[in-house]
């Protein structure tokens, strides 16, 4: 395979690197920028755990090759604020003991925060009733999070965090 | 610490801290993904060599050659293992089949290679020349085929694999109201969300693993069994696991496949099982057939109970364990319990959360919903009609310990509105949809097994506990965390926590909910002696001295824990070991689930709209984390109940949806609210802590409960798992 140069912006940074062109998004993240925050649960784009927010959108970055990013914007939870410094939608997680055994967690937080941003655009779900209406309900975030699987299965502590940090944007 | 008398007023009993909601002290780590799990030790093993692990393709028979020169001539590739060079391995006690098969083949997608290359890609695409010439052997896929030549096991979890008590058959004939149901539940895969994953590397002779392993103790003797050397050798390290539920009990092929690669290749190698892998190469949850036959006066009192149980396994397995549950669960006079086990060449089967119970509760509480039925009896008013407060086979010489099934049942009812239920079934609608409410019970026995802890106090008075206990996401650093903090009468935040490391004592390991008692027991019995050690240094007598606000304070003086520790610091290392208290009470931890449900009456789609329970399981010791634990166990009983199945593909012998696309489990959209009681009970039988489990309580009945609501919605009776709905649809087109 010919190793192919890449400019991915991690997290706000530039990040120059050769790659196999073979390699996911994910794998360009955890064994190449030792990004491990990003989980690989299925790597076949069933299971959510590997979510990142590119360019503003959240995706499985299992089912994207690096390559397709070049000098994309790519927000890991990482990204998002670290043990000592937590984004809100962490401190929520925390608080509502939104996790268990922690692997699928960050896939679920990075899908969480740009689930809001989708119910802030006025970009309607399978379950919106009225697609001239798009507001935050419970029942919004569960049809928009059901690509992250919580085998843990914290899904009402999940539904309780990201309400809570809807709510505190609200106020 | 020997725990062989009931406990009595100790200092845990003042629970300032344990029993308090206290947020996971790991969480920060975890929601900011610096969490290192097994496949991500760029800190402590840099520069893997990445590992592919390549399943059999057949299910049984013999591999006559393996081709690798085309993989081993492919870019990057550093080695090719296989049975003909891996050197002479053995197997470890607790695997049925081999972790690297060859040239005899026992189940499909057994391991028979690994190919180690520098990349990950370049491993996987070195697999694919990998050329395996197999001949196929002759296979037994069918349960129902097997059942015909089951035999009875040797035992069933260590008891026998048939009871008897009474005259079952006379009692059940002459009985005025008979149930008498067979229904099956199918293979279930554990599908945690961490796939099993290793990176291994030696140092000399010694060998280091960091695995996503349950039980870290048994993974060192296991590892040098099947590597054939000594113990000593083997460090096993695994303080987060993504997910267990029973899948990362044993040693599995990742781990073993990691450490002859890297063995092989000079450097650490790190393996992960791809997703489509597990459910065929890895331990499964074995399907059940299971016949109830109960009979009971007209108005619902039990006078004989029979329940048969036949599930299948490779040869040398064990037959998953439905029946134990009826041993117990309720009165009778008359009792019958019988397991078969068939031999099938289908994957291995063992143990998935709560093994035994889970799938027998399945069974024996929707039997139970029918009894109500046939008699006329509210199905929670039968189920207290016929609670016993001993063990119904030993007879009152064998209390339980403590027993709160009717408390469960009335409190759980009433808090749910089961009043408000037309007992009659497919009589409520609102719109499309036909509404129901089911009720099952919770029961899961209560094991104690021994655990050992090191806790250690610095000159600053920083305390540690280390202990190679593990937290699959059960809340074992917290709970840990608390246990010291009590005994030590300080902060959770002044308490570190390491677990998940051979190097430290060995401990209870997590499985079977034997894990948050058993190892703050551990830490209580070790806690315990530190604290006779430091009264003493402090002058005070060991038994006056109170320890609280980080001071040490007996005869009315005060003494700085630290002051008493000395600027040397202090470590002691201790554990908890059981006496008879298992042997002389019955113990066990009891719930009533509650479940309603909305069906489709066009298209037979079950929503689940309200679960709640009430359970008793001895002291809680962090509501927070027990809660979380007690919804997700109720939610795999309703992947149990309406999704979950491993499909037999019954000609070639292997699980034909072997992956997260096909196997389904609940999301987010399946899952509404659910509410958790948890019942004031303190067990002083079941260790100093006066806890019991919980991990495994909340899925034991939670899907009977959903059958159960589903028959009250609809009238259509499943006796099939899961009610998938086709199988709905086709009762709605009958009823």
């Amino acid at each position: 395979m010919t190793m192919t140069p890449t400019t991915l912006k991690v997290n706000g940074k530039d990040v120059r690197m050769t790659l196999d062109p073979r390699t996911t998004l994910l794998d360009a993240l955890r064994e190449h920028l030792h990004l491990t925050g990003t989980k690989k649960g299925c790597d076949h784009g069933q299971c959510g755990a590997c979510t990142v927010i590119v360019e503003g959108r959240r995706i499985n970055s299992c089912l994207t090759l690096a390559l397709m990013h070049d000098g994309d914007e790519i927000a890991t939870i990482e990204g998002l604020g670290s043990a000592d410094k937590m984004h809100p939608m962490q401190q929520a997680f925390v608080t509502h003991d939104g996790y268990q055994c922690g692997y699928c967690t960050p896939g679920q937080i990075c899908s969480a925060v740009a689930v809001l941003e989708e119910i802030e655009a006025g970009i309607p779900s399978h379950v919106t009733e009225d697609l001239n209406k798009v507001a935050y309900s419970d029942a919004e975030v569960r049809e928009r999070m059901s690509g992250n699987i919580c085998r843990c299965a914290a899904y009402p502590n999940i539904i309780a965090a990201i309400r809570d940090v809807a709510e505190g944007d609200k106020a | 610490m020997k725990f062989d008398q009931p406990a009595t007023l100790n200092p845990i009993d003042r629970a300032r801290v344990v029993g308090k909601p206290v947020d996971r002290i790991d969480g920060p780590l975890k929601v900011a993904g610096a969490a290192p799990y097994a496949y991500e030790r760029h800190d402590v093993a840099p520069n893997p060599a990445y590992g592919w692990m390549i399943g059999s393709a057949i299910a049984k028979g013999t591999i006559n050659s393996i081709d690798t020169t085309e993989a081993e001539a492919a870019p990057g590739v550093l080695a090719v293992l296989t049975h003909a060079n891996a050197g002479a391995l053995g197997k470890g006690n607790m695997n049925t089949a081999r972790l690297l098969g060859g040239p005899d083949i026992q189940h499909y997608d057994q391991a028979v290679a690994l190919v180690v290359a520098e990349t990950f890609e370049q491993a996987r695409d070195a697999a694919k020349l990998v050329r395996v010439d197999y001949t196929q052997g002759q296979g037994k896929f069918d349960l129902l085929v097997g059942v015909k030549t089951a035999q009875p096991p040797k035992s069933v979890q260590g008891s026998p694999a048939d009871t008897s008590v009474g005259d079952f058959d006379g009692a059940f004939k002459s009985a005025a109201v008979k149930v008498d149901q067979t229904y099956t539940t199918p293979d279930q895969s554990h599908a945690m969300m961490e796939p099993h994953a290793t990176t291994a590397a030696w140092a000399g002779d010694k060998l280091t693993v960091w695995t996503s392993n349950q039980m870290v103790t048994w993974a060192v003797k296991e590892m040098a069994k099947t590597l054939k050397i000594a113990p000593e050798n083997v460090q096993v390290v695994s303080p987060y696991i993504g997910g267990g539920f029973g899948s990362k009990l044993f040693l599995r092929a990742d781990a073993l496949l990691a450490a002859l690669g890297a063995r092989a290749v000079g450097r650490p190698v790190k393996v992960a099982l791809a997703r489509p892998q597990i459910p065929n190469n890895t331990t499964h949850r074995p399907a059940t057939i299971q016949r109830l036959r109960i009979g009971a006066t007209k108005d619902g009192v039990i006078q004989a109970i029979g329940h048969d149980v036949w599930a299948g396994d490779l040869p040398g397995g064990d037959v998953e364990s439905a029946g134990l549950q009826t041993r117990l669960l309720y009165a009778g006079k008359n009792r019958k319990t019988t397991h078969r086990l068939a031999e099938l060449d289908l994957p291995e089967g063992n143990a998935m959360r709560a093994p035994g119970e889970a799938v027998g509760l399945l069974a024996l509480e929707v039997a139970m919903d029918e009894l109500a039925e046939a008699c006329g009896v509210d199905p929670v008013e039968l189920r207290i009609k016929n609670d016993i407060q001993y063990d119904p086979e030993a007879g009152p010489k064998r209390p339980f310990s403590s027993r709160k099934l009717i408390e469960c049942l009335q409190q759980g009812a009433e808090r749910f509105g089961w009043s408000k239920r037309n007992p009659k079934p497919g009589q409520v609608r609102e719109g499309d949809f036909l509404i129901g409410m089911g009720v099952a019970a919770a029961f899961r026995n209560n094991m104690a097994m021994p655990s050992g802890a090191r806790v250690a106090i610095d000159g600053k008075g920083r305390i540690t506990v280390s202990t190679d206990m593990t937290d699959i996401g059960t809340g074992t650093y917290t709970i840990i965390a608390q246990t010291a903090a009590e005994l030590l009468g300080v902060n959770v935040s002044d308490v570190t926590v390491k677990l998940g490391d051979s190097s430290f004592p060995a401990s209870a390991g997590s499985g079977g909910q034997w894990g948050a008692n058993s190892s703050t027991a551990g830490v209580y019995a070790t806690c315990m002696t530190l604290r006779g050690m430091l009264a003493q240094k402090a002058g005070f007598n060991a038994e006056d001295a109170l320890f609280e606000d980080g001071m040490i304070k007996a005869a009315g003086k005060a003494i700085p824990l630290r002051d008493a520790v000395g600027r040397e610091g202090i470590s002691v290392d201790d554990k908890i070991e059981f006496g008879d208290l298992t042997e002389r009470y019955a113990q066990a931890t009891f719930g009533a689930h509650f479940c309603e449900v909305a069906v489709d009456r066009f298209t037979g789609e079950v929503h689940v709209r309200r679960m709640g329970g009430a359970f008793a399981a001895g002291r809680i010791l962090n509501p927070k984390t027990a809660r979380s634990q007690v919804i997700g166990a109720m939610t795999m009983g309703v992947g149990a109940a309406l999704m979950e199945e491993l499909v037999v593909d019954k000609r070639f012998g292997y699980f034909v949806n072997h992956d997260m696309a096909e196997y389904h489990v609940p999301v987010h959209a399946d899952i509404p609210e659910q509410d958790v009681l948890f019942l004031d009970e303190l067990d002083d039988k079941s260790s100093p802590m006066k806890a019991k489990g919980v991990g495994e309580l909340g899925i034991c009945g939670a899907g009977a409960a959903v059958a159960n609501a589903i028959y009250n919605a609809t009238g259509v009776r499943l006796r099939d798992y899961p009610m998938t709905l086709d199988k709905v649809i086709g009762g709605l087109a009958k009823a």
